[in-house]
């Protein structure tokens, strides 16, 4: 438009940037943590055979896809300076959802469409009472993590449902199947990142998460519909939990109603090793599923190496204090 | 100097507490009004009542000679009216370029899809900032910005729009020595321009080094409007604390 008149000083240093692009991602948590997984892989390699086999990557990789998918819905909250810990109970509450549904002999549309549903109000329902109640996310989310447990146990009565109808063939066939050698719950993690991605950094709804986790009230200053874009953030947690569910239910092949029980936490922690910050204002889709993907590698590398798997979660937990950490003297360093 | 906006018999009542006691203040066009008084006087009401966060109790508003009666911030933006806050209501986690352009940000169209229009967006702020005579880079993170820095981009904000007023809330309360001398030159720049300054201060010097007129407000109410040239600040200090009564 009027770049013609762009003043030559400040176009000169706008380059300035390009330059040190590899200074750059030497600076991003993502970088640090794609090191720590390789450095980790290699020395359980050393260990143990049985760790580089494509198999056994394969099966990471999948493994790490189901949290990956909900550390994804789960950045936005984050950034946005909110938190939700329902997200395991939705989706209990929406696999279950999905389990009833086919069981019932509706086809693989119905049952996904239904799922989905599930997730996202339940998810808009989170936002909406956090934000037109103004309470805080960790106890709003703390009551309906208990509610949605409790109404997956109201709705199945208890059944485990193995049985999916006409559905049973395709629904395995997506959760567990592979195209081209890699597991379908794999693709589906990439389209995620890349959609969640461009939403964060080329939406105006990206920008405004952003913004409401730098400063909520400048956000609102700025005549920003601060609640209506929170509440998209919450719908949008549950939405990925409910496909997270579709893709688990159909690799478990059935749905009891303790499924994703305690999923939260390793949610959480991926997407703060990933670099989101607890405060909000920072967070990327790549970190998340890359925390993800380091999370699955440790509980693996750990079990290969034939340390006691109790370790794991004191492993977990270590290596969200060193990304804590890490942000923090990254942070100093800036 | 042609009259921008004014305010007459302006009450503003919260419950029991009247915080506006019928204040008449004209705000002419491009002039740097000084807005001083003590914690409580009423400068913050007066502000947020010019600004529409509230409605005046009673009295009019009259801006380009149209009487208005703004249902909020934004609608005031609408007018041309825009607030540089005291905390300068800032984004740390968001470049200098996304702060000014926070919420009215360009687009363009890729493929089927609107994308913000970053680029556009970075030149935009680099040429405000140029305007301003702002060392401020579009593509640095506010978060490591200098209190003038902070001040700059902040006041870009109201250059974005066709904006005609702007209101200061005390923007040189936090920041040092040389940047308060940097947002000063700031005000200069924008008087130059055609716009009218509310500058709300509790800084003697600042008010008296940029300001053309004066009020000062003591509970309330108006208690002095004078041209700066005809006042000073033993004056103005005991207008503000009522050692003086009125002037």
């Amino acid at each position: 438009m009027s770049q013609s008149n762009a003043p030559d000083m400040n176009v000169d240093l706008l380059k300035r940037h390009d330059r040190s692009l590899l200074r750059r991602l030497m600076l991003t948590q993502e970088m640090w943590i794609a090191i720590a997984i390789v450095v980790l892989g290699l020395a359980v390699s050393m260990i143990s055979g049985k760790f580089a086999t494509s198999g056994n990557l394969m099966n990471v990789l999948q493994n790490a896809c189901f949290i990956g998918l909900m550390a994804l819905g789960m950045t936005p909250v984050l950034i946005s300076g909110g938190i939700d810990i329902s997200v395991g109970s939705i989706l209990g509450l929406s696999g279950v959802t999905l389990g009833i549904l086919l069981n019932a002999g509706a086809p693989l549309p119905v049952g996904i469409f239904g799922t989905l549903f599930v997730g996202l109000v339940f998810g808009g329902l989170n936002g909406a009472v956090i934000t037109l109640a103004k309470l805080p996310p960790f106890i709003v989310t703390l009551a309906t993590l208990s509610i949605g447990r409790s109404l997956a146990l109201v709705v199945s009565d208890n059944q485990v449902f193995y049985e999916f109808g006409t559905a049973t063939e395709s629904i395995l066939a997506l959760g567990g199947g592979y195209t081209l050698g890699v597991p379908n719950v794999v693709y589906a993690l990439v389209v995620f990142v890349i959609v969640l991605h461009c939403l964060l950094t080329m939406t105006r709804w990206g920008r405004y998460i952003f913004a409401i986790g730098g400063n909520e009230s400048a956000a609102r200053l700025a005549g920003i519909s601060v609640d209506a874009i929170k509440i998209s953030a919450y719908a949008f947690s549950g939405l990925m939990a409910a496909v997270s569910a579709i893709f688990l239910v159909g690799w478990l092949g059935a749905v009891t109603n303790a499924i994703g029980t305690g999923y939260e936490l390793q949610t959480i922690a991926s997407t703060v090793i990933g670099g989101a910050s607890l405060t909000g204002g920072f967070g990327t889709a790549l970190g998340a599923a890359i925390g993800a993907i380091l999370i699955e590698v440790i509980r693996n590398a750990l079990l290969i190496a034939g340390v006691n798997p109790f370790w794991q979660g004191t492993f977990v937990g270590g290596f969200i204090l060193a990304a804590v950490l890490l942000e923090r003297i990254r942070s100093l360093r800036r | 100097m042609s009259k921008l906006a004014s305010l007459e018999k302006i009450v503003m009542e919260f419950g029991a507490i009247r915080a506006l006691d019928g204040v008449s203040i004209d705000i002419n066009r491009g002039e740097v009004l000084g807005l001083m008084g003590d914690n409580g006087a009423g400068k913050s009401t007066l502000v947020k009542t010019i600004a529409g966060n509230f409605q005046p109790t009673s009295g009019r508003y009259v801006f380009e000679d149209q009487e208005v009666r703004l249902s909020g911030p934004a609608d005031a933006r609408r007018h041309g009216i825009e607030v540089v806050y005291q905390d300068l209501a800032l984004c740390n986690n968001l470049t200098a370029a996304a702060n000014v352009f926070l919420g009215r940000e360009p687009m363009r169209q890729v493929g089927p899809f609107r994308v913000l229009d970053k680029k556009l967006m970075n030149t935009r702020s680099a040429e405000i900032f140029q305007e301003l005579k702002s060392e401020t880079r579009p593509a640095d993170l506010v978060d490591r910005m200098s209190g003038g820095q902070r001040q700059a981009v902040a006041i870009a904000r109201t250059r974005l729009s066709n904006s005609k007023l702007v209101l200061m809330d005390e923007p040189t309360a936090a920041i040092s020595v040389r940047q308060v001398a940097e947002v000063l030159a700031l005000i200069r720049r924008m008087k130059e321009q055609g716009l009218s300054v509310i500058l709300i201060s509790h800084r003697m010097p600042d008010v008296f080094d940029v300001c053309d007129r004066v009020v000062v407000m003591r509970r309330g109410r108006k208690v002095a409007d004078k041209r700066i040239d005809q006042s000073s600040p033993e004056e103005v200090t005991g207008l503000i604390t009522g050692a003086i009564q009125a002037a």
